[in-house]
C-alpha cells in the first residue's frame, strides 16, 4: 500500500506545532512593545500584560478560530454540492448573512450580538437553501456553471443589501462585515467564534456521514441514511460558521475555496482524514496573510481581507489552471 | 423475495412505470431488459428506494421499502446506480470500508475489517486497496464499487446497467464474477442490462419491459425469442442457440 503525505499522525502533529509558532509570531509582532522579555520584566503598570491580555491574544485566538473554521465550511460545502469550487462566499451564504445582519442591526439595533448572530444564520440558512434549490432546477451542472451560480445568487443579494445600505447610510459597515479585519479585535468582541469552534467540532464528530453525503443522494440512501437530514446538518454548519465570521471579524475571502482543494490533492477526501488538516491549514493561511498585513506598511495595517484576497486569487487561479489541465 | 404490487411512478401525465406487479430476487442472476424508456432503471431505484412510489408498494422479504429504518433495509439490499463514476477521491478501501456503515453505523470492529478484506480479495483489488478512485480505470472502479456493496452483505444486490462504458473484456469480467458472485456467496442479483446476449448467457431469469409494464418474465429461452424481442425492441431479430445459451444475431 501506498503510503501517503500527510497521513501519518506524525505529519499532523507537525503541522499543529507549526501553526503553534505561527500563533507565537503573531502574538508578539505589533506597533506596541509586546515581547517576552518586556512581559517578565512587567514593567510599571504592566502595560505589556495588558496588551497581551486585552488584544494580542485575542486577535491570535480569532485568527485561529476564523480560519480554522471558514475553511471546514468551504470544505463541507464543497461536499454538498459536489463542486470544488464553491464556498460560502461563492453560494450565497456569506452575503445572505451580512444581509441578515443589516437588516437585524436596522430594525432592532438593541439586540445583542448574539440574537444578531441569530437572525444572519437564518438568513445565510436561507441564502444557501435558495442556492441548493436553484441547483436543483439547473438543466445542465457543469463544474464552472454551479459556482456561476453561486456567485449570480450571491450578486442579487449583495445588490439589495448595498442598496439599503446606502439608503440608511451603512456602506462602511457593510464593508466591515464583508471584508475581514482582525485590527479591530478585542477581548469581548471576538468570543462568539467559538460558536464557529463547535461548528467545527459537529464537523468533525459527523465527518463519516458528511463523506458519504458528498458521494451523493443514491450513494447515502443505499447505505441506509437520510440524505436530506446530513444536507440539513452540512447547511447548518456552514451557515453558522459563516455568519459568526460576518458578525466578528468579516469574511475572509478564497479562504473556503484554495484550503480544502490543497488539502484534497494531498490526503484524498475522506473527511475523517482530512478535517484536522483542512482546520490547521485554514488557521496557518489566515495567520499568515495576517503577519504579511501587519508587516508590509509597518506601523500601518493591510486589512486581512485584502491580503487574502491577493494571495487567495493567484492559489485559485493556480488551482484552476491545473484543474483544467487534468480535466483533458 | 422483492415482491411489487401495482406499482406505479408518472412523470408529468406519463406512467413510466405502469401497474407492475412481480417477484423478483430469485436466487441467482435476474436480468431487466427493454427498450430505453421501458422503466427498467426506474423500477430498480424504486426497489432500491432512491425514488418514491407514486402508487403500490414494494416489499424485500416482507419489509415495505418506503417505511422501514434505512439501515435495516441496507442490511438486506444494496443497490449500485450507473452513476457512480463519481470524482470524489477516496481510497478502494475507504470506499469499500463505508459498506459496513449499515452494520457498525461507522464503527469498525474486527468483523468489519474482515468483511472489508474479504470484499477487497475477492475482487482482486489488493494492488490498489490504497489508490484514490480517481486513478483507477474504469474496470478499476467498477470492481472497488462492486466491493463495497459485497462489504455491505447483503443477500440481495441490484445493479443499474453495471457493463455501462466498460470495453469487451471488462464486460465479460464483471458478468464472470457476478455469476460467481450468484453462484458462491448466494447473492440474489437484479441487473438492468442493455446487452440481450449478455442477459441470455448469465442469467437464471430474464425479464422483458415494454412501455412500463412487464412484457415476459421467464428463463432465457422463454424470453430471448425471435417474437418476444420483435415485441419488445420492435426489431426482427434471428435467435440461434450456443453452448446452450440463445444468441439473439442483432448486429445483422
Amino acid at each position: 500500500m501506498i503510503r501517503r503525505i500527510g497521513a501519518t499522525p506524525g505529519a499532523l502533529v507537525a503541522g499543529v506545532a507549526l501553526t503553534a509558532a505561527l500563533a507565537l509570531v503573531s502574538v508578539f509582532v505589533g506597533v506596541a512593545d509586546v515581547t517576552p522579555g518586556s512581559l517578565l520584566r512587567g514593567g510599571p503598570d504592566g502595560e505589556a500584560a495588558l496588551l497581551l491580555a486585552a488584544t494580542r491574544l485575542p486577535r491570535t485566538i480569532a485568527l485561529v478560530l476564523a480560519g480554522a473554521a471558514s475553511a471546514i465550511a468551504g470544505l463541507i460545502m464543497q461536499m454538498l454540492v459536489r463542486n470544488r469550487f464553491v464556498e460560502p462566499s461563492t453560494t450565497g451564504t456569506t452575503e445572505a448573512a451580512a444581509l441578515g445582519l443589516l437588516v437585524v442591526t436596522v430594525s432592532a439595533p438593541g439586540l445583542p450580538l448574539t440574537g444578531k448572530m441569530a437572525v444572519a444564520i437564518g438568513f445565510a440558512l436561507v441564502g444557501t437553501a435558495l442556492f441548493l434549490l436553484l441547483l436543483r432546477r439547473l438543466p445542465v451542472r457543469t463544474v464552472i456553471l454551479v459556482p456561476l451560480v453561486g456567485i449570480m445568487l450571491g450578486s442579487v443579494i449583495g445588490a439589495v443589501t448595498t442598496f439599503f445600505a446606502y439608503r440608511l447610510d451603512l456602506l462602511q459597515t457593510l464593508d466591515t462585515w464583508l471584508t475581514g479585519d482582525f485590527s479591530g479585535v478585542l477581548r469581548g468582541r471576538y468570543e462568539l467564534l467559538w460558536v464557529a469552534f463547535a461548528a467545527t467540532a459537529a464537523a468533525w464528530v459527523a465527518a463519516d456521514r458528511l463523506t458519504v453525503a458528498g458521494l451523493g443522494r443514491d450513494f447515502t440512501t443505499n447505505l441506509g441514511m437520510h440524505y436530506g437530514r446530513l444536507l440539513a446538518l452540512g447547511v447548518t454548519i456552514v451557515a453558522t460558521v459563516a455568519s459568526v465570521v460576518v458578525v466578528t471579524v468579516g469574511a475572509i475571502p478564497f479562504l473556503g475555496l484554495i484550503v480544502p482543494n490543497i488539502v484534497s490533492l494531498l490526503l484524498g477526501d475522506n473527511a475523517r482524514r482530512t478535517i484536522p488538516w483542512v482546520a490547521v491549514v485554514g488557521a496557518a493561511f489566515v495567520l499568515v496573510c495576517d503577519l504579511i498585513g501587519r508587516v508590509l506598511r509597518y506601523p500601518y495595517e493591510i486589512p486581512l481581507g485584502v491580503v487574502a484576497g491577493v494571495v487567495g486569487a493567484a492559489v485559485f487561479l493556480y488551482l484552476l489552471l491545473r484543474s483544467s489541465e487534468h480535466a483533458h | 423475495m422483492i415482491v411489487l404490487q401495482s406499482v406505479t411512478k408518472r412523470y408529468a401525465d406519463t406512467a413510466v412505470v405502469d401497474d407492475v406487479s412481480i417477484e423478483l430476487g430469485h436466487p441467482g442472476i435476474t436480468s431487466v431488459i427493454g427498450a430505453n424508456g421501458a422503466g427498467k432503471s426506474t423500477l430498480l431505484s424504486m426497489i432500491g428506494r432512491l425514488l418514491l412510489i407514486d402508487s403500490g408498494t414494494i416489499t424485500v422479504d416482507g419489509l415495505d421499502v418506503t417505511t422501514t429504518r434505512g439501515a435495516l433495509l441496507a442490511r438486506r439490499l444494496a443497490v449500485l446506480r450507473q452513476d457512480n463514476h463519481l470524482t470524489a477521491r477516496l481510497t478502494v478501501r475507504d470506499l469499500v470500508a463505508f459498506g459496513r456503515f449499515p452494520h457498525g453505523r461507522g464503527r469498525l470492529g474486527p468483523s468489519d475489517r474482515e468483511a472489508i478484506d474479504r470484499a477487497i480479495d475477492y475482487l482482486d483489488l489488493d494492488p490498489v486497496g490504497g489508490r484514490f478512485l480517481d486513478e483507477l480505470s474504469g474496470g478499476q472502479r467498477q470492481r472497488a464499487f462492486l466491493a463495497m456493496t459485497l462489504a455491505q452483505d447483503t443477500e440481495y444486490l441490484l445493479l443499474d446497467e453495471p457493463l455501462n462504458s466498460l470495453d469487451l473484456r471488462h464486460c465479460v469480467q464483471t458478468m464472470r464474477l457476478l455469476r460467481r458472485a450468484a453462484d458462491d456467496l448466494g447473492k440474489r442479483i437484479v441487473l438492468v442490462l442493455h446487452d440481450i446476449n449478455f442477459a441470455a448467457a448469465y442469467s437464471d431469469r430474464i425479464v422483458a419491459m415494454r412501455a412500463g409494464r412487464i412484457h415476459v418474465a421467464g428463463k432465457p429461452t422463454e424470453v430471448i425469442t425471435t417474437a418476444v424481442l420483435r415485441q419488445v425492441y420492435g426489431l426482427d431479430i434471428a435467435v440461434d442457440e450456443f453452448g446452450g445459451h440463445p444468441m439473439a444475431i442483432y448486429h445483422l
